[in-house]
């Protein structure tokens, strides 16, 4: 689960990390007043999306005077903003961060994420703030710093002080910056982070260490100890389809194609993908409907897929496992009755009792083209969607 | 021979009482494999499915002298059964439990290194050794005993490779569901070297899947050190960057973790990879006859 820029920073601030001073609205009128407690004349306003890429798409704007403010504000509130990251859609601007400006002498790059190779948490700093890291690492990898966490020990404060000195900076910036990692490491480990990157991390002219922008990623599985956290979720950033899924405990990524996909296992969900395209169709969605594929998740299945109108088939590939091969097909004829399936249902089953599912299928009267075997099931999938 | 489990091997459940630890130990009991109690805490004492019920693994391992154990334990506390076990001594412990948060993974796997146990999953379907020993939720029905060894990050594209196997009459000599997460316990490389060494398998199927590059690791080992012949299959060639496939640790992040890569690396170590999940079968006669 990923957080806004602006609860991002609420965060760091609870753990003693300085942000930039600002007011997060959700109309232009508060945006005038939060200029008041901010002073000065000229103010950044920030759309909040979870997204990347808002400079680029114009969702980061300097503005001098309050007319430029209202203005600024005016034409992202209430509309969808899309860059690179979440094209082509985009996300829709409930709010802005209104902050104030900043004299920047330096930007830096820092980042605590779960390395999955040395199963450790880890530290990447770099001197090239305000990049993409994956940009630094493809054209400069020798200038990304990293240091590993011991799970026992957690973080060192030699291993602050090795980045806060390979980074260059000198004085009281070496504590500062020893405290603001502690901090991170520590809000990171008590809010079961999966991300958390500052970047960039800015020196200012008068060379404190401030936190200009920041993204946050929460563990999803931990989020049932992670109450406060996981009420900061923001459904209207996730695609309709996959919020719905989600509300409906159904694992669900909608993709640009026209086969609606419902398969048990993430393995072989992703597999059923490469099947359609390797067979020249293309998959309109993810989806794994779990083990226990009752008629109730077949039938909630049905209605996620069929809300995507570009769906013209639906290809259904179960493997029976522990749960028989008959029952699924009930569930699915009861499914297909239902919610009223018009588009054709291509059906591939294996496993315990598949001839009696099949035959189940064959004779139930309605639009059910059942496979046999996989290949078989994309080609019939493939072939019902032209 | 075979790997991991055997007919020898003694199994506890961990969440034995629940209806995930009930349901599975019964069919794993009608499989064959060697049952021989649970921990419940505060039901100990009790007979469950007609063997003795524990409160601690400690009390359960002294009493049972069991080797293995299977976790049917919910998300928040199955990381704590994980070190239980292993600090009772277990030798392979197996966790079917979906969920369990990254950052109690890593403190399991800095304990598991420190005690030697070997760790199946978490997230996964389990462990087999067709006709003696089942421990995990994969129906037993479908395996054959032969001699392919398979690997897999996946539960339902195991059953694919076990399904094609057996069709073809070559079964199976284990097959280890290693799980979706991210943080896991035994991998590929760990995997690939028993099956090496296990003079029964004649040849190794693979199954990964996109994120992170555990397969491209294992594919300078097979370049390294495996003789037999090796089948791959990866899954999530058409996946979306950025998006979590539904197994926590299947995401394109920053570039690394894509399938086109796998497949790469696997194929200049000489292993043959299936395009489709249709052709793991074909794929592994194809490497056999090489």
């Amino acid at each position: 689960m990923n957080l806004h820029e602006y609860q991002a920073k609420e965060l760091l601030r609870e753990y003693g990390i300085t942000t930039p001073r600002g007011v997060v609205v959700e109309n232009t009128t508060h945006a005038e007043v939060a200029t008041g407690l901010l002073g000065g004349d000229s103010w950044v306003v920030k759309a909040q999306i979870h997204a990347g890429g808002r400079g680029k798409a114009g969702g980061v704007r300097l503005v001098k005077g309050v007319d430029a403010l209202r203005a600024a504000a005016d034409e992202l509130l209430g509309k969808a903003l899309v860059t690179y990251q979440n094209a082509p859609d985009g996300q829709m601007v409930s709010r802005v961060l209104v902050e104030e400006t900043l004299s920047i002498a330096r930007e830096l790059y820092l980042s605590l994420l779960v390395d999955r190779e040395c199963e450790r948490i880890v530290v990447v700093a770099s001197g090239s703030g305000g990049m993409d890291i994956e940009e630094i690492a493809k054209t400069a990898p020798e200038k990304i710093l990293r240091e590993v966490c011991d799970p026992l020990l957690g973080l060192q404060d030699f291993q602050c002080r090795n980045i806060a000195f390979a980074l260059g900076l000198e004085g009281k910036q070496i504590a500062d910056m020893t405290r603001l990692l502690q901090g991170m490491y520590l809000l990171f480990k008590a809010s079961d982070l999966s991300l958390a990157e500052i970047n960039p991390l800015v020196v200012t002219a008068a060379g404190e260490l401030v936190a200009l922008d920041c993204k946050i990623g929460v563990d999803d599985n931990a989020l049932y100890r992670q109450k406060t956290l996981a009420e900061k979720r923001d459904p209207s950033q996730d695609d309709a389809k996959e919020a719905a899924a989600h509300a409906a405990g159904l694992n669900y990524i909608a993709l640009n194609g026209n086969i609606g996909c419902m398969v048990n296992g993430a393995g072989l969900a992703m597999a059923t993908m490469d099947l359609i395209k390797l067979h020249g169709g293309m998959p309109a969605n993810f989806l794994d409907v779990g083990g226990g594929a009752t008629a109730e998740t077949v039938a909630r299945a049905f209605k996620i897929i069929l809300s995507d109108s570009h769906v013209k088939t639906i290809l259904v590939n179960i493997f029976g496992g522990i749960m028989r091969c008959d029952i699924i097909a009930e569930g699915i004829i009861k499914a297909v009755q239902e919610v009223d399936v018009k588009v054709p249902v291509v059906v591939r089953l294996e496993g315990t009792n598949v001839e009696l599912g099949r035959k189940m299928l064959a004779e139930s009267g309605l639009k059910i083209i059942s496979a046999d075997g996989l290949t078989d099931a994309a080609k019939r999938a493939v072939e019902a969607a032209k | 021979m075979s790997i991991l489990v055997n007919k020898n091997t003694k199994v506890l459940c961990q969440g034995f009482t629940g209806k995930q630890g009930t349901f599975h130990s019964e069919q794993a009991a009608a499989y064959g494999t060697q049952m021989v109690g649970g921990v419940t805490p505060g039901k100990g004492g009790q007979m469950h499915l007609g063997l003795p019920v524990f409160n601690t693994m400690r009390d359960a391992v002294a009493a049972t002298q069991a080797n293995a154990s299977v976790i049917y334990v919910p998300s928040p506390y199955a990381a704590d059964s994980i070190m239980e076990a292993a600090d009772a001594g277990i030798e392979v412990i197996v966790c079917i439990t979906e969920g369990i948060p990254v950052l109690d993974m890593l403190n399991v796997k800095a304990a598991i290194r420190a005690n030697g146990a070997k760790l199946i999953g978490p997230n996964c379907p389990g462990v087999i050794t067709p006709d003696e020993c089942k421990i995990g939720i994969m129906p037993g029905f479908i395996h054959k005993r032969g001699k392919v060894g398979i690997v897999s990050r996946s539960g339902t594209l195991t059953y694919e490779a076990v399904h094609q196997t057996t069709q073809l009459g070559l079964g199976q000599t284990t097959c280890v569901g290693i799980g979706g997460d991210p943080i896991k316990g035994l991998d590929f490389i760990d995997c690939l070297e028993m099956f090496q060494n296990d003079p029964e398998t004649e040849a190794i199927i693979m199954v990964g899947e996109i994120g992170g590059t555990r397969e491209e690791e294992a594919a300078d080992y097979i370049k390294a050190h495996v003789t037999k012949p090796v089948a791959a299959y990866i899954a999530g060639q058409t996946a979306p960057k950025g998006k979590r496939m539904g197994h926590a640790g299947a995401i394109i992040a920053g570039g690394s973790g894509q399938a086109s890569d796998k497949i790469a690396a696997l194929e200049k170590a000489g292993a043959v990879v299936a395009a489709s999940p249709a052709e793991i079968g074909a794929a592994i006669v194809e490497a056999m006859r090489k």
